[in-house]
């Protein structure tokens, strides 16, 4: 029988080896994807041992830190946000019952100290032999607290969201959505609910948790001209002083398609170039140039802005969208040109859909002779004891347009604000930018009020985008005009005032 | 013995070993203690000392009863059981003092048994159907109207009084002893294949198969299945006999995986323990992801693993509860001690334990190739495989390479017939090698 015990044995213990080999791999290759899983408590739990890194604004404002807390002889390390909301969304929050969001979540890994980085490797190791508190890494953000402040001041009692950043350099002044909830609120049931029933300023709106600037999809309206007419340049086709007659509408298969206004009596142009009918924001026009061009060459130009993409920002993946024309059954982007509407989509409407950062962007690649930087939240991270781990450095994201076509766009947008549609923008002394958008929202009358922006025209240091949701009657230039000129204000040196 | 006066003699390394595992058990619980309050405190060396000197009665009762036998089981049983009693009291004190008088009755009845078959273990193969009827008798135990009680959805315990029993642990080697047996008588005719003698062992295989599958107990059916195979291929030598029992595990298999829903639960679970959207929940009825509802439970467990790393935080140091006390992974002490142990310890500490279980089946197969009679080596290698794949299935279940199914970790995981069990097993190598060794 000793041949079958032997062989009994081997069975015996490869089946005990496998069991090594399983555990193996939960413990080592397995380990990260395990640990990022949102319902995996036990490692969120675990990290309120390590003493969290700070997230502070660029001024060294902190916009989260640690309470230390003792229960059951241990200490641990609860999250408060001494702001009480100033960026909440973009900040987002750390809890044991509701996982994280935001900078909390993307950021987590620096924050905890469980990043690759040699250093962090180092410290953490001699932290961890001496049995002292693991303690994480800072984030400081580009975020301006005043800008930010104000943004949210601007917004309050509204809903709608702003974005400022520099288009040189791709960094966010500030990232707006209103309304917004107090981070220290989340952990406790009652407070969770009372941000999710928020009283809503927004009707059939989602709730603040959400971070409209990032996640908001809105139709563009009219700031998609920018876009069609960047298309139109680049395509040869057309030139700045290219000629268009308008009756106050465009036949599109066989049917109307009227200018902004009275769908009954448009208000009807007349003979305009292309200037003009990106400075009065006139629909006919475009909505030709549209019919010309197709919109395979629109979304092929939409694309190069970033549309069908995900900007590289620094928040979780599932808090930023992707714009573009939505399938609304599936709630996807679509991207079959075929079954588009050129001339609608030719001024930002048919299926097409953007969030306010995109649109910044769009504003940010004009101001920038036609290359977007990558955005960035996060301006560096700081070792616990000083000093600088990663200091994030400008990089070239798109390329979305010729410079001459960039050139051009820029005298567009200037006209728009000296005499078209965005006087409200003006800045005494500064050469400011822009171009608004009332995008139709499917509910008669009620609009979402655009306005995109750059200033100084001439040598650009604030871009960015405003929308203010479902204002009844609400035109781009009159609701979200005034805002974007306090927000420039804000950034720009005084003197220019 | 006087002829080697340099080595050490089998019971005097059994000793040093013992001593060993005490010292190990000392520093678990001394960690645990300042993992816990900070301070290393007498109090925390009482379970240490209490361990050793139970260890040490233990020894002694081998030292009379079994001279020769291999030295390194009792010891290994020591550290298992001592490494259970401390996480046990890690995750909750209340538990693992009554796990901790468990291990008391187990030794007690080991020395019993021990003492009781010192001159010849071999008188049971006299009784063999008794045991092939006590092992479907007990079996049946739990169903027993006013005995037996349901714990989630199975209905394996008995209560008497204050006492709650699985017979099932039990019944497992009762079973073992009547296969052992019954196959040493017929192993020549089985051999040849006259199927008429397989007749009575089909028949009290087969009841207890029917009593596991019916009472949802498809651990332990799979486990009792292992062994009947196994040792029926120690007997006869036949590998046809376990081809077709393969075959007959998957057709069963797939027809359970058809008929019965708790079975086409757990592969379900097995295959995909996430979902990314809402399935239906049958413990709300509504819809949830799966994750957060039917793999919760080995999904938890899973994320207690990964949490380990590779040195794990230490033991007294791992998370399992949340800062206001709520549970995080459910039934910790008894399904999955092991991920409890794989968090604190980390992979180097959970390979450790698992070298432990090799070594005790490398030594237990030892002794049935060393023991000279058909019923000794039967009894010995169908004991040490049950162990080896009990291990399997609970331990593989948990790390998601079979279905998860309910069964307790050999020595380690909280619960007392398990304990008892598992040291009437000890008590049966130490027989069947200290007779071997003996002879020599």
């Amino acid at each position: 029988m000793n041949r079958q015990i032997s062989r009994l044995s081997m069975v015996a213990l490869l089946l005990l080896a496998s069991l090594i080999v399983a555990t193996t791999y939960w413990q080592s290759w397995a380990a990260p994807g395990l640990a990022a899983r949102q319902d995996n408590q036990i490692q969120r739990v675990a990290q309120f041992r390590i003493k969290r890194g700070l997230i502070l604004a660029s001024n060294g404002l902190v916009l989260a830190e640690n309470v230390r807390r003792k229960i059951g002889g241990e200490t641990l390390y609860f999250r408060k946000y001494p702001t009480h909301g100033l960026a909440s969304q973009t900040v987002g929050y750390s809890t044991q019952g509701r996982s994280r969001s935001g900078i909390e979540r993307s950021q987590n890994s620096y924050l905890t100290a469980s990043n690759a980085n040699l250093g962090t490797i180092f410290d953490k190791l001699g932290d961890t032999l001496k049995g002292t508190t693991i303690t994480g890494n800072n984030v400081v953000l580009n975020i301006r607290p005043n800008v930010q402040r104000l943004a949210e001041n601007l917004l309050k009692g509204k809903c709608g969201a702003a974005v400022l950043l520099n288009p040189k350099t791709g960094q966010i002044y500030a990232m707006a959505s209103s309304p917004g909830f107090d981070p220290n609120k989340i952990e406790s049931n009652q407070g969770y609910a009372s941000i999710l029933h928020s009283p809503g300023a927004c009707p059939g709106s989602v709730s603040s948790l959400y971070n409209r600037a990032t996640q908001g999809l809105y139709p563009p309206g009219s700031t998609f001209k920018t876009v069609t007419a960047a298309a139109a340049l680049d395509s040869g086709k057309f030139t700045p002083d290219s000629r268009f007659y308008d009756p106050g509408y465009c036949t599109e298969y066989g049917q109307k398609v009227s200018n902004a206004g009275n769908p009954e009596a448009p208000e009807a142009f007349g003979n305009v170039n292309l200037v003009q009918g990106y400075q009065h924001s006139i629909n006919s026009v475009f909505c030709n140039v549209g019919m010309k061009l197709g919109a395979k060459r629109i979304i092929d130009q939409a694309k190069k802005f970033g549309f069908y993409s995900t900007p590289p920002l620094e928040l979780p993946s599932g808090e930023i969208a992707d714009s573009g024309e939505y399938d609304f059954k599936n709630h996807r982007p679509f991207d079959n040109p075929g079954l588009m509407d050129p001339g609608r989509l030719a001024f930002g409407q048919d299926k097409l859909l953007a969030t306010p950062l995109q649109m910044a962007l769009v504003a940010a690649a004009v101001a920038n002779k036609g290359v977007i930087m990558t955005p960035h939240l996060v301006k560096a991270i700081r070792k616990p004891g000083g000093g600088t781990l990663v200091k994030v450095k400008p990089t070239v994201w798109r390329h979305a347009m010729k410079p001459t076509t960039a050139a051009a766009l820029n005298t567009m947008m200037q006209a728009v604000v000296t005499g078209g549609t965005g006087t409200a923008a003006q800045i005494p002394g500064v050469l400011v930018a822009g171009k608004t958008g009332t995008a139709e929202t499917g509910i008669n009358g009620v609009y979402d009020a655009w306005f995109i922006f750059f200033a100084p025209a001439d040598d650009p240091t604030v871009a960015g985008a405003v929308v203010v949701e479902q204002v009844p009657g609400g035109f781009g230039g009159a609701v979200s005009a005034p805002i974007a000129k306090q927000l420039m204000q804000a950034i720009l040196p005084p003197t220019s005032k | 013995m006087g002829a080697r006066p340099l080595t050490l003699g089998n019971r005097n390394r059994e000793l040093l070993y013992l001593g060993a595992v005490g010292v190990l058990t000392g520093i678990g619980f001394a960690s645990v203690y300042i993992a816990q309050q900070a301070v290393v405190s007498w109090g925390s060396l009482g379970y240490a000392v209490f361990f050793f000197a139970l260890y040490l009665c233990a020894h002694v009762v081998t030292r009379f009863t079994v001279p020769d036998a291999d030295p390194y089981l009792l010891p290994m049983a020591g550290l298992l059981t001592a490494v259970g009693v401390t996480e046990i009291y890690r995750l909750g004190n209340a538990d693992a003092f009554k796990q901790g008088l468990w291990i008391v009755v187990g030794v007690v009845l080991f020395a019993v048994t021990l003492l009781a078959l010192r001159r010849d273990y071999r008188v049971l193969e006299q009784y063999k159907y008794l045991f092939g009827i006590a092992a479907i008798a007990l079996l049946f135990l739990p169903r027993v109207p006013g005995l037996g009680e349901t714990v989630n959805g199975a209905r394996l315990w008995v209560k008497v009084g204050p006492v709650e029993f699985q017979p099932g642990e039990f019944s497992k080697i009762f079973l073992i002893v009547f296969l052992a047996a019954y196959l040493r008588e017929k192993r020549e005719v089985l051999a040849q294949g006259r199927p008429k003698d397989l007749g009575p062992l089909l028949l009290i295989w087969g009841a207890t198969m029917l009593v596991l599958v019916s009472s949802n107990d498809l651990g332990s059916a799979l486990l009792y299945y292992g062994i009947f195979l196994a040792m029926l291929y120690v007997a006869t030598a036949r590998f046809s006999y376990v081809f077709v029992g393969a075959i007959l595990f998957l057709v069963g298999g797939y027809a359970a995986y058809e008929r019965i829903p708790h079975v086409r639960d757990r592969v379900t679970i097995w295959l995909h323990p996430w979902t990314s959207s809402k399935v239906y929940c049958p413990q709300s009825g509504g819809l949830a992801l799966r994750q957060d509802c039917q793999s919760y439970q080995l999904v938890k467990s899973l994320y207690s693993i990964g949490n380990g790393g590779f040195l794990g935080p230490g033991l007294g140091k791992g998370t399992f509860t949340t800062p206001d006390g709520h549970q995080l992974i459910p039934y910790v002490t008894s399904d999955f001690i092991y991920s409890a142990l794989a968090q604190e310890l980390g992979l180097i500490g959970a390979s450790a334990l698992l070298l432990v279980y090799m070594l005790f089946v490398a030594r237990g197969m030892k002794i049935a190739l060393q023991a000279d009679d058909g019923f000794s080596k039967l009894l010995a290698a169908g004991l040490t495989f049950g162990f080896a794949l009990q291990t399997f299935i609970i331990v593989g279940g948990v790390l998601r390479v079979i279905p998860l199914t309910g069964i307790t970790l050999p020595f380690v995981s909280y619960g007392g017939s398990s304990v008892v069990a598992n040291f009437l097993l000890l008590a049966g190598l130490l027989l069947v090698s200290n007779r071997a060794n003996t002879q020599r």
